[in-house]
């Protein structure tokens, strides 16, 4: 096959479908129940230098729980799947626990502003960096999860993003089309919110997909947190729901509210109070330090986060947010009836 | 005549762009803003996409990010990432809208870095996202983005995204489906199209109120300028009225104009 040009940049991971083979040969895939806690996931699947993916979209079905978790650890140099992320790369740089990054989107959390916490690591070397775009990554975890070594696409080309990234320019063999030729994306490890799931690890999820369904097929290991754990049963009785089966999963933990402050669709929305005081005190370092005293060092576990952001009565209101029941409450129903 | 501030003028202008019948995916903010209004008045059966998966919401409010719930709220499909970027690569997706800090004459876009030092820029930003992708893929991009000097810029620090690159013919040369790219970039000073033969930018329509020599004094590249220059229509009331009563009641967006 006819290669061009290749991108400057590192390939953290290792593309090889035979190897990678090699590893899911002798993952296990006995039905036995994998329920644990946070804690111990993150002690035993995630150590130094992991290079870890996360699901959902930034502040959108993220596993918080998990990331708070890593940083609580002090977990270091870490690998860094930087695939739609926004508050979810906000936790992981704010606690230093990242050394490479793969980036498609890193460093703001959209509309609402640029993380100060994560551009200080983009923007002091401390964060090696390979570029990519959003569908690039996506469809990296494809690769992987079809378990080819490459797929053929036509995006990145002609820019300074191919050039800074890792991928090469290949020539069709059928047509002659230019093509860029990216390599299959295995990470370590994927941690993945999800709205149900039973305790063999059986993954019900709903509304927006993401990159998940890929990501958890690409992932070497996957940890599951979920709004709620349901009876084996709930499973068989809509198969149709199954998003992620359980012999992908290595670790699933029930984690109510496990997205906050992040939005969880169909059961509460984004907490912008929280966020903004994330991205307000990350302004000053010795903020930022005393912020994650207060909300992560200092708690044993997110139910004490969760506690200390308003319990039960803030999770209500952001329910009733995403269930627009604020506006009914007021008599202003039918929006674009 | 209905007093409007930029931001209404910007999104009033996008929206009459976006022909019934055809898909867009869109971004939060002003895009958004756009393509609603688009569906209330010229385009009932514009189908609106969000990257993250979202198909044909009815968008009950603007969405904060564009993989919330809202970008899904009673909509036609609650897809995948991949599902909607293989649509647009299939060639199946009309229209999408941009942002960025830097931008130059061929409509290249840098929302990337500022710096020379890649792995220690000065300032780090988000990235590509999705804008490369759809920049690619989608046929028409267009932008909406307040008009200086530091923003339009002769050289980028950082091409992240496509425009047409170095001038005509050069997306295709360098692999881009042929028939895409840059259509209109929508200011708070004018509507920019661009040239047939030379690929940059070219003026097609001064905001009422507005200048040349304002307009070329904002931009950092000598701009072209459309034979039948005109001025920009300006907001009608039934644009307004709904834009203000129902797409952003909140004054999320067009409060910031």
């Amino acid at each position: 096959m006819v290669t061009g040009p290749r991108g400057e940049g590192r390939l953290f991971t290792d593309p090889d479908v035979d190897r990678a083979r090699e590893f899911f040969r002798q993952k296990s895939r006995k039905m036995v129940p994998k329920v644990t806690t946070v804690r111990e996931a993150v002690e035993r699947f995630i150590p130094d230098g992991t290079y870890i993916a996360t699901g959902g979209f930034g502040a959108n079905r993220i596993s918080t729980a998990v990331l708070h978790e890593i940083v609580r650890q002090r977990k270091r140099n870490l690998a860094f799947a930087g695939h739609t992320t926004t508050h979810d790369c906000q936790i992981l740089t704010a606690g230093g626990c990242v050394n490479r990054c793969d980036v498609a989107y890193v460093v703001g959390l959209e509309a609402r502003g640029l993380s100060r916490a994560a551009r200080r690591a983009f923007e002091s070397g401390e964060v090696e960096v390979t570029e990519w775009t959003n569908a690039a990554l996506a469809w990296r975890f494809k690769a992987a999860a079809m378990g080819v070594p490459f797929l053929p696409v036509r995006v990145m080309l002609g820019t300074d993003t191919m050039r800074k990234s890792a991928a090469v320019e290949i020539e069709c063999p059928f047509t002659g089309t230019k093509l860029v030729a990216l390599p299959a994306l295995f990470p370590d490890v994927a941690i993945i919110h999800v709205h149900r799931a039973d305790v063999y690890g059986n993954c019900q999820i709903d509304g927006i997909m993401i990159s998940d369904l890929d990501l958890a097929r690409a992932a070497k290991r996957v940890i599951i947190t979920t709004e709620r754990l349901i009876p084996h049963e709930e499973i068989r009785q809509n198969p149709n729901a199954t998003a992620i089966p359980y012999f992908l999963v290595d670790a699933v933990i029930e984690v109510p509210y496990g997205s906050y402050p992040g939005n969880m669709p169909y059961e509460y929305f984004s907490d912008e109070d929280h966020l903004r005081l994330w991205l307000e005190v990350e302004r000053d370092e010795a903020k930022l330090a005393a912020f994650l005293d207060k909300y992560i060092y200092g708690v044993k576990d997110f139910t004490e986060y969760l506690e200390l952001c308003g319990g039960i009565e803030r999770m209500r209101q952001l329910r009733a947010t995403e269930y627009l029941l604020d506006r009914e409450a007021r008599g202003e129903g039918g929006p674009y009836a | 005549m209905p007093e409007y501030n930029k931001m209404e003028l910007m999104i009033c202008l996008a929206a009459r762009y976006l022909e019934d019948g055809s898909t867009v995916v869109v971004g939060t903010g002003a895009p958004c803003a756009a393509a609603m209004l688009a569906q209330r008045i010229y385009a009932p059966d514009l189908m609106v996409l969000f990257e993250a998966g979202g198909f044909g919401p009815l968008l009950p409010s603007m969405p904060i990010s564009v993989g919330d719930s809202r970008t899904f709220y009673r909509g036609l499909v609650a897809g995948s990432m991949p599902d909607i970027m293989e649509h647009c690569q299939r060639g199946m997706v009309d229209y999408t809208f941009l942002g960025g800090a830097q931008i130059d004459m061929y409509g290249n876009i840098n929302s990337t870095l500022i710096g020379s030092d890649y792995q220690r820029p000065q300032v780090r930003f988000p990235g590509s996202g999705g804008a490369n992708d759809l920049a690619s893929l989608c046929w028409r991009t267009m932008m909406i983005t307040p008009q200086d000097r530091r923003r339009f810029t002769p050289k980028l620090d950082f091409i992240t995204t496509p425009g047409y690159l170095t001038g005509k013919g050069a997306r295709e040369a360098a692999g881009l489906p042929p028939g895409t790219g840059p259509y209109k970039v929508i200011t708070d000073l004018c509507v920019i199209g661009f040239d047939e033969e030379t690929k940059r930018m070219k003026v097609e329509s001064v905001h009422p109120g507005v200048t040349r020599e304002q307009i070329q004094a904002n931009t950092g590249f000598e701009l072209l300028w459309a034979d039948d220059l005109g001025t920009s229509e300006p907001p009608t009331e039934e644009e307004l009225r709904m834009l203000r009563q129902e797409v952003d009641p909140y004054r999320y967006v067009i409060g910031r104009g």
